[in-house]
Protein backbone atom coordinates (compact mmCIF):
# COMPACT_ATOMS: atom_id res chain seq x y z
CA UNK A 1 0.00 0.00 0.00
CA UNK A 2 1.23 3.48 -0.84
CA UNK A 3 2.48 5.47 2.12
CA UNK A 4 0.51 8.55 1.30
CA UNK A 5 -2.78 9.23 -0.27
CA UNK A 6 -1.29 12.13 -2.20
CA UNK A 7 -1.20 12.05 -5.98
CA UNK A 8 1.77 10.57 -7.78
CA UNK A 9 3.54 13.83 -8.47
CA UNK A 10 6.42 14.81 -10.69
CA UNK A 11 9.49 12.61 -10.55
CA UNK A 12 11.78 13.36 -7.65
CA UNK A 13 14.77 13.80 -10.00
CA UNK A 14 13.28 16.91 -11.58
CA UNK A 15 13.49 20.42 -10.20
CA UNK A 16 13.06 20.85 -6.46
CA UNK A 17 9.62 22.12 -5.33
CA UNK A 18 7.25 19.44 -6.36
CA UNK A 19 3.75 20.75 -6.14
CA UNK A 20 4.38 23.46 -8.68
CA UNK A 21 3.52 21.05 -11.42
CA UNK A 22 0.04 20.96 -9.93
CA UNK A 23 -0.64 24.64 -10.31
CA UNK A 24 -2.81 24.37 -13.44
CA UNK A 25 -5.12 21.96 -11.67
CA UNK A 26 -6.96 24.78 -9.91
CA UNK A 27 -10.30 23.13 -10.50
CA UNK A 28 -9.50 20.55 -7.82
CA UNK A 29 -10.67 21.77 -4.40
CA UNK A 30 -7.78 22.59 -2.05
CA UNK A 31 -6.95 20.01 0.59
CA UNK A 32 -6.96 22.69 3.27
CA UNK A 33 -8.89 25.89 2.76
CA UNK A 34 -8.80 28.67 5.36
CA UNK A 35 -11.16 31.57 4.67
CA UNK A 36 -11.38 34.72 6.75
CA UNK A 37 -10.60 32.99 10.05
CA UNK A 38 -10.56 35.12 13.19
CA UNK A 39 -9.98 34.06 16.74
CA UNK A 40 -10.13 35.88 20.04
CA UNK A 41 -8.83 35.02 23.49
CA UNK A 42 -11.20 37.20 25.48
CA UNK A 43 -10.69 40.72 24.18
CA UNK A 44 -7.39 39.88 22.43
CA UNK A 45 -7.66 38.99 18.77
CA UNK A 46 -5.01 36.40 17.93
CA UNK A 47 -6.05 35.64 14.35
CA UNK A 48 -7.25 38.39 12.03
CA UNK A 49 -9.28 37.24 9.01
CA UNK A 50 -6.65 34.78 7.84
CA UNK A 51 -7.14 33.35 4.36
CA UNK A 52 -4.91 30.81 2.68
CA UNK A 53 -5.04 27.30 1.27
CA UNK A 54 -2.95 24.19 0.77
CA UNK A 55 -3.52 22.33 -2.48
CA UNK A 56 -3.28 18.60 -2.73
CA UNK A 57 0.39 17.61 -2.82
CA UNK A 58 1.52 21.08 -1.93
CA UNK A 59 3.96 22.06 0.82
CA UNK A 60 3.19 25.36 2.50
CA UNK A 61 5.54 26.82 5.10
CA UNK A 62 4.10 29.23 7.65
CA UNK A 63 6.64 31.52 9.26
CA UNK A 64 6.75 34.72 11.27
CA UNK A 65 7.97 36.12 14.56
CA UNK A 66 6.95 34.34 17.75
CA UNK A 67 3.51 35.29 18.96
CA UNK A 68 2.37 35.97 15.42
CA UNK A 69 -0.36 33.33 15.62
CA UNK A 70 1.15 30.75 13.28
CA UNK A 71 0.88 27.88 15.77
CA UNK A 72 -2.67 28.91 16.62
CA UNK A 73 -3.56 28.98 12.92
CA UNK A 74 -2.24 25.47 12.21
CA UNK A 75 -4.09 24.12 15.25
CA UNK A 76 -7.38 25.48 13.96
CA UNK A 77 -6.99 23.26 10.88
CA UNK A 78 -7.73 20.06 12.83
CA UNK A 79 -9.91 21.73 15.41
CA UNK A 80 -7.46 21.65 18.31
CA UNK A 81 -8.09 25.39 18.55
CA UNK A 82 -11.55 26.78 17.98
CA UNK A 83 -12.12 29.97 16.02
CA UNK A 84 -15.01 32.40 16.16
CA UNK A 85 -15.22 33.64 12.60
CA UNK A 86 -14.53 32.32 9.13
CA UNK A 87 -14.47 28.87 7.61
CA UNK A 88 -11.95 26.06 7.34
CA UNK A 89 -12.42 22.97 5.24
CA UNK A 90 -10.19 19.92 5.08
CA UNK A 91 -10.82 17.75 2.04
CA UNK A 92 -14.12 19.59 1.70
CA UNK A 93 -15.24 18.90 5.29
CA UNK A 94 -15.97 22.00 7.38
CA UNK A 95 -13.91 21.90 10.60
CA UNK A 96 -15.91 24.45 12.57
CA UNK A 97 -19.26 22.81 11.86
CA UNK A 98 -20.66 21.29 15.09
CA UNK A 99 -22.07 18.43 13.00
CA UNK A 100 -18.61 17.40 11.81
CA UNK A 101 -17.24 14.26 13.48
CA UNK A 102 -13.99 15.86 14.62
CA UNK A 103 -12.25 12.69 15.86
CA UNK A 104 -12.93 11.09 12.49
CA UNK A 105 -11.56 14.09 10.61
CA UNK A 106 -8.51 14.34 12.89
CA UNK A 107 -7.73 10.69 12.31
CA UNK A 108 -7.16 11.56 8.64
CA UNK A 109 -4.89 14.55 9.31
CA UNK A 110 -1.49 13.86 10.85
CA UNK A 111 0.00 16.32 13.28
CA UNK A 112 3.50 16.67 14.65
CA UNK A 113 4.10 18.86 17.71
CA UNK A 114 6.97 20.97 18.92
CA UNK A 115 7.42 18.82 22.02
CA UNK A 116 6.86 15.46 20.25
CA UNK A 117 4.12 14.39 22.66
CA UNK A 118 4.89 10.71 22.45
CA UNK A 119 3.05 8.78 25.15
CA UNK A 120 5.78 8.22 27.76
CA UNK A 121 4.11 5.22 29.42
CA UNK A 122 4.02 3.25 26.15
CA UNK A 123 6.86 1.67 24.21
CA UNK A 124 7.72 3.20 20.85
CA UNK A 125 5.92 0.48 18.90
CA UNK A 126 2.91 0.77 21.24
CA UNK A 127 2.82 4.49 20.52
CA UNK A 128 2.46 3.60 16.84
CA UNK A 129 -0.12 0.86 17.37
CA UNK A 130 -2.48 2.61 19.77
CA UNK A 131 -4.49 4.88 17.48
CA UNK A 132 -4.28 2.46 14.55
CA UNK A 133 -6.05 -0.16 16.63
CA UNK A 134 -8.38 2.00 18.72
CA UNK A 135 -9.32 4.58 16.10
CA UNK A 136 -8.98 2.78 12.78
CA UNK A 137 -9.89 -0.63 14.17
CA UNK A 138 -6.86 -2.37 12.68
CA UNK A 139 -5.81 -5.74 14.03
CA UNK A 140 -2.75 -6.04 16.24
CA UNK A 141 -0.79 -7.76 13.46
CA UNK A 142 -1.67 -5.16 10.87
CA UNK A 143 -0.95 -2.22 13.19
CA UNK A 144 2.29 -3.82 14.34
CA UNK A 145 3.52 -4.50 10.80
CA UNK A 146 2.64 -0.98 9.67
CA UNK A 147 4.30 0.48 12.78
CA UNK A 148 7.53 -1.44 12.24
CA UNK A 149 7.61 -0.50 8.57
CA UNK A 150 7.30 3.18 9.38
CA UNK A 151 9.84 2.98 12.21
CA UNK A 152 12.23 1.38 9.74
CA UNK A 153 11.59 4.22 7.36
CA UNK A 154 12.50 6.89 9.91
CA UNK A 155 15.46 4.80 11.09
CA UNK A 156 14.18 3.92 14.57
CA UNK A 157 13.24 0.28 14.09
CA UNK A 158 15.92 -0.97 16.47
CA UNK A 159 14.40 1.13 19.25
CA UNK A 160 10.85 -0.21 18.81
CA UNK A 161 10.77 -1.77 22.26
CA UNK A 162 12.24 1.17 24.14
CA UNK A 163 10.31 3.88 25.91
CA UNK A 164 10.23 7.45 24.56
CA UNK A 165 12.33 8.72 27.47
CA UNK A 166 15.22 6.53 26.33
CA UNK A 167 15.45 8.26 22.93
CA UNK A 168 17.03 11.56 21.92
CA UNK A 169 14.83 14.48 20.92
CA UNK A 170 15.51 13.97 17.24
CA UNK A 171 14.67 10.29 17.48
CA UNK A 172 11.48 11.04 19.38
CA UNK A 173 10.37 13.53 16.75
CA UNK A 174 10.99 10.97 14.00
CA UNK A 175 8.85 8.51 15.95
CA UNK A 176 6.15 11.19 16.23
CA UNK A 177 6.21 11.60 12.45
CA UNK A 178 5.97 7.84 11.99
CA UNK A 179 3.08 7.69 14.47
CA UNK A 180 1.18 10.29 12.44
CA UNK A 181 1.97 8.52 9.15
CA UNK A 182 0.69 5.22 10.52
CA UNK A 183 -2.81 6.63 10.23
CA UNK A 184 -2.40 7.04 6.44
CA UNK A 185 -3.11 10.76 6.62
CA UNK A 186 -4.36 12.78 3.67
CA UNK A 187 -2.31 15.74 4.92
CA UNK A 188 0.30 16.47 7.58
CA UNK A 189 0.49 19.45 9.91
CA UNK A 190 3.83 20.29 11.51
CA UNK A 191 3.86 22.74 14.40
CA UNK A 192 7.47 23.91 14.83
CA UNK A 193 8.78 20.35 14.63
CA UNK A 194 12.42 21.30 15.14
CA UNK A 195 12.15 24.19 17.60
CA UNK A 196 12.67 22.06 20.69
CA UNK A 197 15.62 20.15 19.25
CA UNK A 198 19.33 20.56 19.80
CA UNK A 199 20.93 21.89 16.61
CA UNK A 200 22.68 18.63 15.75
CA UNK A 201 19.35 16.81 15.68
CA UNK A 202 17.44 19.21 13.46
CA UNK A 203 18.65 17.76 10.20
CA UNK A 204 17.65 14.17 10.91
CA UNK A 205 14.08 15.39 11.34
CA UNK A 206 14.17 17.71 8.35
CA UNK A 207 15.50 14.88 6.18
CA UNK A 208 12.43 12.81 6.99
CA UNK A 209 10.18 15.77 6.19
CA UNK A 210 11.95 16.47 2.89
CA UNK A 211 11.53 12.84 1.86
CA UNK A 212 7.87 13.04 2.74
CA UNK A 213 7.41 16.19 0.66
CA UNK A 214 9.13 14.54 -2.27
CA UNK A 215 6.64 11.71 -2.13
CA UNK A 216 3.86 14.20 -2.66
CA UNK A 217 2.48 14.47 0.85
CA UNK A 218 0.31 17.53 1.43
CA UNK A 219 2.05 19.47 4.17
CA UNK A 220 1.49 22.60 6.20
CA UNK A 221 4.58 23.40 8.20
CA UNK A 222 5.09 26.07 10.83
CA UNK A 223 8.84 26.49 11.06
CA UNK A 224 11.76 28.87 11.28
CA UNK A 225 13.88 26.60 9.09
CA UNK A 226 14.19 28.79 6.02
CA UNK A 227 16.53 26.32 4.36
CA UNK A 228 13.77 23.73 4.50
CA UNK A 229 11.29 26.26 3.12
CA UNK A 230 13.54 27.08 0.16
CA UNK A 231 14.16 23.45 -0.57
CA UNK A 232 10.64 22.00 -0.55
CA UNK A 233 7.99 24.66 -0.03
CA UNK A 234 5.70 25.62 -2.89
CA UNK A 235 4.47 28.67 -1.03
CA UNK A 236 5.46 30.59 2.05
CA UNK A 237 2.90 32.24 4.29
CA UNK A 238 4.29 35.00 6.46
CA UNK A 239 2.33 35.98 9.56
CA UNK A 240 2.71 38.87 11.95
CA UNK A 241 0.45 39.95 14.82
CA UNK A 242 -2.26 37.47 13.87
CA UNK A 243 -2.41 38.52 10.23
CA UNK A 244 -1.28 36.79 7.09
CA UNK A 245 0.94 39.53 5.74
CA UNK A 246 2.36 37.68 2.77
CA UNK A 247 1.36 34.54 0.91
CA UNK A 248 3.66 34.00 -2.03
CA UNK A 249 5.43 31.32 -4.05
CA UNK A 250 8.70 30.43 -2.35
CA UNK A 251 11.00 32.14 -4.89
CA UNK A 252 8.99 35.33 -4.79
CA UNK A 253 8.93 35.36 -1.01
CA UNK A 254 12.68 34.96 -0.62
CA UNK A 255 13.60 36.95 -3.74
CA UNK A 256 11.39 39.99 -3.47
CA UNK A 257 9.11 40.06 -0.45
CA UNK A 258 6.53 42.80 -0.89
CA UNK A 259 5.85 43.80 2.70
CA UNK A 260 8.30 45.62 4.91
CA UNK A 261 7.51 43.32 7.79
CA UNK A 262 8.50 40.25 5.78
CA UNK A 263 11.66 42.00 4.60
CA UNK A 264 12.57 42.88 8.17
CA UNK A 265 11.87 39.31 9.33
CA UNK A 266 13.95 37.79 6.54
CA UNK A 267 16.87 40.12 7.07
CA UNK A 268 16.88 39.18 10.75
CA UNK A 269 16.56 35.47 10.26
CA UNK A 270 18.92 35.15 7.27
CA UNK A 271 21.63 37.58 8.34
CA UNK A 272 23.86 34.92 9.87
CA UNK B 1 2.20 -3.86 85.79
CA UNK B 2 3.52 -6.49 83.41
CA UNK B 3 3.82 -9.01 86.22
CA UNK B 4 0.44 -10.49 85.47
CA UNK B 5 0.67 -9.81 81.75
CA UNK B 6 -1.08 -12.75 80.05
CA UNK B 7 0.50 -13.54 76.71
CA UNK B 8 -1.47 -16.71 76.52
CA UNK B 9 -4.74 -14.90 75.85
CA UNK B 10 -3.20 -13.47 72.68
CA UNK B 11 -1.88 -16.84 71.53
CA UNK B 12 -5.20 -18.50 72.26
CA UNK B 13 -7.19 -15.94 70.30
CA UNK B 14 -4.79 -15.63 67.33
CA UNK B 15 -6.85 -17.78 64.91
CA UNK B 16 -10.00 -15.84 65.69
CA UNK B 17 -8.23 -12.46 65.51
CA UNK B 18 -6.64 -13.13 62.13
CA UNK B 19 -8.94 -15.53 60.30
CA UNK B 20 -12.03 -13.58 61.27
CA UNK B 21 -11.00 -10.10 62.33
CA UNK B 22 -8.09 -9.35 60.04
CA UNK B 23 -9.70 -11.18 57.13
CA UNK B 24 -12.71 -8.90 57.47
CA UNK B 25 -10.56 -5.77 57.79
CA UNK B 26 -8.55 -6.66 54.68
CA UNK B 27 -11.64 -7.57 52.67
CA UNK B 28 -13.33 -4.32 53.56
CA UNK B 29 -10.15 -2.35 52.81
CA UNK B 30 -9.62 -4.09 49.47
CA UNK B 31 -13.17 -3.82 48.21
CA UNK B 32 -13.54 -0.20 49.37
CA UNK B 33 -10.23 0.64 47.72
CA UNK B 34 -11.34 -0.81 44.38
CA UNK B 35 -14.74 0.84 44.53
CA UNK B 36 -13.54 4.23 45.69
CA UNK B 37 -10.72 4.35 43.13
CA UNK B 38 -13.19 3.83 40.29
CA UNK B 39 -15.76 6.21 41.75
CA UNK B 40 -13.10 8.75 42.73
CA UNK B 41 -11.68 8.74 39.20
CA UNK B 42 -15.16 9.36 37.77
CA UNK B 43 -15.71 12.19 40.26
CA UNK B 44 -12.32 13.67 39.29
CA UNK B 45 -13.29 13.55 35.61
CA UNK B 46 -16.57 15.26 36.47
CA UNK B 47 -14.74 17.94 38.45
CA UNK B 48 -12.54 18.66 35.44
CA UNK B 49 -15.43 18.51 32.99
CA UNK B 50 -16.23 21.55 30.93
CA UNK B 51 -19.90 20.92 31.65
CA UNK B 52 -20.50 23.24 34.57
CA UNK B 53 -23.35 21.27 36.15
CA UNK B 54 -21.17 18.13 36.33
CA UNK B 55 -18.19 19.89 37.88
CA UNK B 56 -20.37 21.69 40.45
CA UNK B 57 -22.05 18.43 41.41
CA UNK B 58 -18.70 16.68 41.81
CA UNK B 59 -17.19 19.52 43.81
CA UNK B 60 -20.22 19.62 46.09
CA UNK B 61 -19.89 15.90 46.69
CA UNK B 62 -16.20 16.11 47.55
CA UNK B 63 -16.68 19.07 49.84
CA UNK B 64 -19.57 17.43 51.65
CA UNK B 65 -17.73 14.15 52.27
CA UNK B 66 -14.59 15.90 53.41
CA UNK B 67 -16.46 18.16 55.79
CA UNK B 68 -18.21 15.39 57.75
CA UNK B 69 -16.67 13.05 60.34
CA UNK B 70 -16.39 9.48 59.09
CA UNK B 71 -18.13 7.99 62.15
CA UNK B 72 -21.13 10.16 61.48
CA UNK B 73 -21.31 8.99 57.86
CA UNK B 74 -20.98 5.35 58.94
CA UNK B 75 -23.94 5.75 61.28
CA UNK B 76 -25.86 7.81 58.85
CA UNK B 77 -25.60 5.26 56.05
CA UNK B 78 -26.28 2.35 58.32
CA UNK B 79 -29.66 3.80 59.26
CA UNK B 80 -30.38 5.47 55.94
CA UNK B 81 -29.30 2.83 53.43
CA UNK B 82 -32.38 0.62 53.96
CA UNK B 83 -34.61 3.60 53.16
CA UNK B 84 -32.51 4.67 50.17
CA UNK B 85 -32.68 1.08 48.95
CA UNK B 86 -36.43 1.11 49.29
CA UNK B 87 -36.64 4.35 47.34
CA UNK B 88 -34.33 3.10 44.57
CA UNK B 89 -35.91 -0.32 44.16
CA UNK B 90 -39.45 0.85 44.82
CA UNK B 91 -39.99 -1.84 47.46
CA UNK B 92 -42.86 -1.55 49.90
CA UNK B 93 -40.67 -1.61 53.03
CA UNK B 94 -37.10 -0.58 53.84
CA UNK B 95 -34.79 -3.23 52.40
CA UNK B 96 -32.50 -5.35 54.53
CA UNK B 97 -28.92 -4.15 54.36
CA UNK B 98 -26.28 -6.07 56.23
CA UNK B 99 -23.70 -4.27 58.30
CA UNK B 100 -20.95 -5.33 55.90
CA UNK B 101 -22.73 -3.96 52.83
CA UNK B 102 -23.49 -0.78 54.67
CA UNK B 103 -19.87 -0.39 55.74
CA UNK B 104 -18.63 -1.13 52.22
CA UNK B 105 -20.92 1.46 50.63
CA UNK B 106 -19.94 4.02 53.26
CA UNK B 107 -16.20 3.57 52.85
CA UNK B 108 -16.47 3.53 49.08
CA UNK B 109 -18.42 6.77 49.00
CA UNK B 110 -16.28 8.43 51.68
CA UNK B 111 -12.88 7.46 50.31
CA UNK B 112 -13.98 8.32 46.76
CA UNK B 113 -13.93 11.98 47.78
CA UNK B 114 -10.27 11.69 48.79
CA UNK B 115 -9.27 9.60 45.77
CA UNK B 116 -11.07 12.14 43.57
CA UNK B 117 -8.75 14.87 44.83
CA UNK B 118 -5.71 12.66 44.27
CA UNK B 119 -6.77 11.67 40.76
CA UNK B 120 -7.67 15.24 39.90
CA UNK B 121 -4.17 16.37 40.82
CA UNK B 122 -2.79 13.44 38.82
CA UNK B 123 -4.83 14.25 35.72
CA UNK B 124 -3.87 17.90 35.95
CA UNK B 125 -0.19 16.97 36.14
CA UNK B 126 -0.34 15.48 32.63
CA UNK B 127 0.82 18.04 30.03
CA UNK B 128 -1.97 19.44 27.83
CA UNK B 129 0.08 18.43 24.80
CA UNK B 130 -0.60 14.78 25.58
CA UNK B 131 -4.32 15.40 25.21
CA UNK B 132 -3.77 17.41 22.03
CA UNK B 133 -1.65 14.59 20.58
CA UNK B 134 -4.31 11.99 21.40
CA UNK B 135 -7.03 14.11 19.85
CA UNK B 136 -4.90 14.79 16.79
CA UNK B 137 -4.72 11.02 16.29
CA UNK B 138 -8.51 10.91 16.22
CA UNK B 139 -9.02 9.53 19.70
CA UNK B 140 -12.27 10.36 21.49
CA UNK B 141 -12.52 11.77 25.02
CA UNK B 142 -12.85 8.34 26.62
CA UNK B 143 -10.08 6.83 24.50
CA UNK B 144 -7.80 9.75 25.41
CA UNK B 145 -8.59 9.36 29.09
CA UNK B 146 -8.47 5.58 29.14
CA UNK B 147 -5.30 5.01 27.14
CA UNK B 148 -3.23 8.14 27.62
CA UNK B 149 -4.20 10.40 30.53
CA UNK B 150 -5.43 8.09 33.29
CA UNK B 151 -2.65 5.48 33.05
CA UNK B 152 -0.07 8.26 33.41
CA UNK B 153 -2.02 10.05 36.14
CA UNK B 154 -2.44 6.80 38.03
CA UNK B 155 1.26 6.00 37.86
CA UNK B 156 2.21 9.47 39.03
CA UNK B 157 -0.15 9.18 41.96
CA UNK B 158 0.67 5.65 43.16
CA UNK B 159 2.52 6.83 46.29
CA UNK B 160 -0.40 9.07 47.30
CA UNK B 161 -2.93 6.36 46.52
CA UNK B 162 -1.04 3.88 48.70
CA UNK B 163 -0.72 6.41 51.52
CA UNK B 164 -4.46 7.00 51.39
CA UNK B 165 -4.97 3.23 51.39
CA UNK B 166 -3.03 2.94 54.64
CA UNK B 167 -5.35 5.56 56.14
CA UNK B 168 -8.32 3.60 54.81
CA UNK B 169 -6.94 0.43 56.41
CA UNK B 170 -6.83 2.17 59.78
CA UNK B 171 -10.19 3.88 59.28
CA UNK B 172 -11.99 0.58 58.74
CA UNK B 173 -11.58 -0.02 62.50
CA UNK B 174 -14.38 2.52 62.94
CA UNK B 175 -16.90 -0.15 61.93
CA UNK B 176 -16.79 -1.15 65.60
CA UNK B 177 -19.65 1.35 66.00
CA UNK B 178 -21.78 -1.10 63.99
CA UNK B 179 -20.57 -3.96 66.21
CA UNK B 180 -18.91 -5.70 63.27
CA UNK B 181 -15.98 -7.87 64.34
CA UNK B 182 -13.17 -6.44 62.26
CA UNK B 183 -9.64 -6.90 63.62
CA UNK B 184 -10.02 -4.29 66.34
CA UNK B 185 -13.58 -5.41 67.06
CA UNK B 186 -12.44 -9.01 67.45
CA UNK B 187 -9.62 -7.99 69.78
CA UNK B 188 -12.06 -5.90 71.77
CA UNK B 189 -14.47 -8.82 72.09
CA UNK B 190 -11.79 -11.14 73.45
CA UNK B 191 -10.55 -8.38 75.73
CA UNK B 192 -13.93 -7.91 77.34
CA UNK B 193 -14.77 -11.60 77.51
CA UNK B 194 -11.50 -12.51 79.26
CA UNK B 195 -11.03 -9.23 81.12
CA UNK B 196 -7.68 -8.72 79.35
CA UNK B 197 -8.05 -5.18 78.03
CA UNK B 198 -4.39 -4.10 78.30
CA UNK B 199 -3.02 -7.16 76.52
CA UNK B 200 -5.50 -7.17 73.68
CA UNK B 201 -5.45 -3.43 72.96
CA UNK B 202 -1.65 -3.37 73.10
CA UNK B 203 -1.50 -6.29 70.74
CA UNK B 204 -4.00 -4.70 68.35
CA UNK B 205 -2.01 -1.47 68.37
CA UNK B 206 1.19 -3.39 67.63
CA UNK B 207 -0.40 -5.18 64.67
CA UNK B 208 -1.80 -1.97 63.17
CA UNK B 209 1.55 -0.29 63.69
CA UNK B 210 3.59 -3.03 62.06
CA UNK B 211 1.36 -3.28 59.01
CA UNK B 212 0.98 0.48 58.50
CA UNK B 213 4.64 1.24 59.16
CA UNK B 214 5.84 -1.48 56.83
CA UNK B 215 3.47 -0.24 54.14
CA UNK B 216 4.51 3.39 54.42
CA UNK B 217 8.17 2.41 54.39
CA UNK B 218 7.48 0.58 51.16
CA UNK B 219 5.69 3.67 49.77
CA UNK B 220 8.69 5.85 50.59
CA UNK B 221 10.96 3.39 48.85
CA UNK B 222 8.62 3.37 45.85
CA UNK B 223 8.52 7.15 45.77
CA UNK B 224 12.28 7.26 45.53
CA UNK B 225 12.30 4.73 42.74
CA UNK B 226 9.71 6.71 40.80
CA UNK B 227 11.75 9.86 41.34
CA UNK B 228 14.81 8.12 39.90
CA UNK B 229 12.97 6.78 36.86
CA UNK B 230 11.66 10.24 35.94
Amino acid sequence: MSMTNGPETAGPETAAPIGRALEPAKTVAPMIQIEGVSKWYGPIQVLKTCTTRVEKGEVVVVCGPSGSGKSTLIKTVNGLEVFQQGRITVDGIPVGDPKTDLPKLRARVGMVFQHFELFPHLKIIENLRLAQMKVLGRSFEEANAKGLKLLDRVGIKMHADKYPGQLSGGQQQRVAIARALAMDPIAMLFDEPTSALDPEMINEVLDVMVALAKEGMTMMVVTHEMGFARKVANRVVFMDAGEIVEDAPTDTFFGSPRSERAQAFLSKILSH
Amino acid sequence: MFADFDFDVIVRSLPYLFFHGMAFTLTLTGLSLAGSLVLGTLVALMQLSSIRALSLLAMGYVNLMRALPLVLIIFWFYFLLPWIGQWVTGASRPIQVGAFTSALVTFTLFEAAYFAEIMRAGIQSIPKGQIAASQALGMTYWQTMGHVVLPQAFRAMIPLILTQTIILFQDTSLVYVLSIPDFLGAASKVAQRDGRLVEMYLFAAAVYFIISFAASTYVRHLQMRIAVVR
